[in-house]
């Protein structure tokens, strides 16, 4: 890689500083709006609106005393928190945050023994894509004098890599609630791991579907191909549904949130954890909760394209505004929705998991086969994903009510 | 007595139509509330910077009634100590000092930490003469200080009355003074 380790250093540094203060910012907002939306103020006292209260709350954890109950698994007690943290600061590395290009594709190689029909049939189907050696140098050159606005740029596995590491933050939940020692943790552990194994399946499955229209993992691809056709929401609305769905599931939050449930559990697999050690877990959600903000508008809503307001060519200033305004609308939208659906039985979680995600998302996945295959236009995936979903409705009339 | 069938009342849950099953038109209304409960005014109130607005017969420190001609008003008949469930009024009687009433209170001690603030004492007085007033946050550095006896309890009422928070809603011969409010 041309890029030097001084820019990537660099980046990454600005970008732990800005999310580790957006998380502690985010803190705040939670607070704020959860009040607001309960008719009361949140808080207000430390410092104008309050904008201290994170502050004060870094304060107190630092000064708070590390408790550290006889009972425990001393090891795994104080390993649990790094991972969940390590693991959401790892899974945003490949994450673009602001204006990015897409790298050229790279050349396709010619089989040495394949056969004429063979080749132009592949040659055919790669028609879209510059296989020419040349203009890929020309234009991979283009591309490493652009600064990208992401850690590790043109991983080609992207997105694959985030859920990879996003499914590592399970040991972190699993660690800290058996090392705690007692039932509220384990129970809340194990809660939580089933939850984020059987949510990570819809997770991947709706992106898929994506992928397919993409033609990459690679988060950048996916913005480039939307910059040029639309975004994503339009075409793959069911997909887009089985996402929010599955994040919320992932960041632990409402509806979703029974490993942690206050009024169920105690605390779930942070009863234990008191100071730095609980600020990590915290920490560790809401960098999840920023992640996920980011996967979602870049895979759904285009990342930094607006369809006139910010174009390829636009500057970066007016396409990292848009960016973040899109991020900012998800963070709202969670937060919206922590304080408006009541919280899943366990049970219910998983039955919706796995009866009705699942299929739905396989289904989904289907039909963007069979519309990519035939080469049919994508608004062909609008209808069909309006039909599951009111199918999924029917058929929910139909079935016995669950006991 | 054993139960009869008529007795038993079965209800049928209610069916679900297919727009509440896809849930998405109930959770998009319940946003819509969330979101409109961000816009109404909050009911918060920013103590101690504003203090609440609590209404007239609101359950509060006690005080001892002064008629117009300034003297106690109690005539020490034993109604408030014996209606009190925390029996913790401590009245002594004496032969009053004035002609129009046979006895009033030497001794009238009640124990503000004992109190449970019910109101019983209020509503038995004959003469109106033991009032609870607004008065809530009322602190103390012993236990001690805080029996107050009469000399206190005359002293609240002046400061209530000096206050214009709780008026004389005293009535004499018409219906208690719960049913009075300040005109």
């Amino acid at each position: 890689m041309d890029r030097s380790l001084l820019v990537t250093f660099i980046t990454i540094v600005c970008f732990l500083a800005v999310v580790q203060g957006v998380c502690a910012y985010l803190i705040w907002l939670e607070r704020k709006l959860a009040a607001w939306m309960q008719d009361r103020v949140g808080p207000n006292r430390v410092g104008p609106f309050g904008l201290l209260q994170p502050i004060a709350d870094g304060l107190k954890f630092l000064f708070k005393e590390e408790l550290i109950p006889n009972h425990v698994d001393r090891l795994l007690f104080l390993l649990a928190p790094s991972i969940a943290l390590m693991t959401a600061l790892l899974a945003a590395a490949v994450v673009p945050f602001g204006p990015t290009n897409a790298a050229p594709r790279a050349p396709v190689p010619l089989w040495a023994n394949a056969s004429q029909a063979e080749k132009a049939q592949y040659e055919a189907a790669a028609a879209r894509y510059r296989y020419d050696q040349e203009m890929f140098d020309e234009e991979m050159a283009e591309y490493r004098s652009h600064y990208q606005w992401v850690i590790a740029p043109n991983v080609d596995i992207g997105i694959l890599f985030t859920f990879a590491v996003t499914s590592l933050a399970v040991y972190g939940i699993i660690l800290g609630g058996w090392a705690s020692n007692d039932k509220f943790s384990f129970l809340g552990a194990l809660r939580s791991s089933a939850q984020l194994i059987s949510y990570e399946i819809p997770l991947g499955l709706s992106i898929v579907g994506v992928v397919l229209y993409s033609g990459s993992l690679n988060l950048e691809q996916i913005i480039q191909h939307q910059a040029r056709e639309g975004w994503n929401i339009l075409y793959q609305p069911l997909a887009f549904l089985l996402f929010l769905t599955g994040v919320f599931a992932e960041c632990n939050r409402l509806p979703f949130d029974l490993p942690e449930a206050e009024q169920e559990l105690v605390g779930g697999y942070h009863t234990e954890y008191s100071g730095m050690k609980f600020a990590l877990f915290f920490l560790g959600e809401y960098t999840h909760v920023v992640t996920t903000s980011l996967l979602l508008s870049i895979v759904f809503l285009g990342g930094w394209s607006f369809p006139w307001i910010a174009t390829a060519d636009s500057g970066p200033a007016i396409k990292f505004i848009v960016f973040m305004v899109k991020v900012v609308f998800f963070i709202l939208v969670y937060m919206g929705v922590r304080w408006t659906i009541p919280r899943f039985r366990f049970d219910q979680l998983m039955g919706l998991a796995w009866k009705v995600l699942i299929p739905l998302a396989l289904l989904n996945l289907v039909c963007a086969m069979i519309v990519r295959e035939f080469q049919l236009t994508p608004w062909v995936l609008l209808a069909t994903s309006i039909a599951l979903i009111v199918g999924a409705g029917l058929i929910a009339t139909r079935r016995p009510l669950a006991a | 007595m054993p139960m009869l069938a008529s007795d038993v009342r079965w209800i049928e849950e209610p069916k679900l139509g297919i727009l509440e099953q896809l849930y998405l038109p109930a959770i998009a209304e319940g946003l819509q509330t969330t979101v409109k409960h961000i816009f109404k005014p909050k009911i918060t109130v920013q103590f101690p910077e504003q203090q609440p607005h609590l209404p007239p017969h609101y359950r509060g420190v006690h005080r001892l009634n002064r008629d117009e001609q300034g003297r106690v008003k109690c005539v020490a008949c034993y109604m408030c100590a014996t209606a009190c469930p925390a029996h913790c009024i401590d009245i002594v009687a004496a032969p009053s000092p004035w002609p129009d009433r046979e006895k009033y209170p030497e001794l009238f001690v009640i124990d503000e930490l004992r109190c449970i603030y019910c109101g019983m004492c209020e509503e038995a007085c004959p003469v109106d003469a033991i009032e609870l007033t607004t008065l809530y946050d009322l602190t103390g550095l012993s236990r001690e200080e805080m029996m107050f006896d009469k000399e206190k309890l005359l002293s609240v009422f002046d400061e209530t009355v000096k206050a214009g928070t709780d008026p004389i809603r005293t009535s004499a011969g018409r219906l208690g003074p719960a049913s009075e409010l300040p005109k």
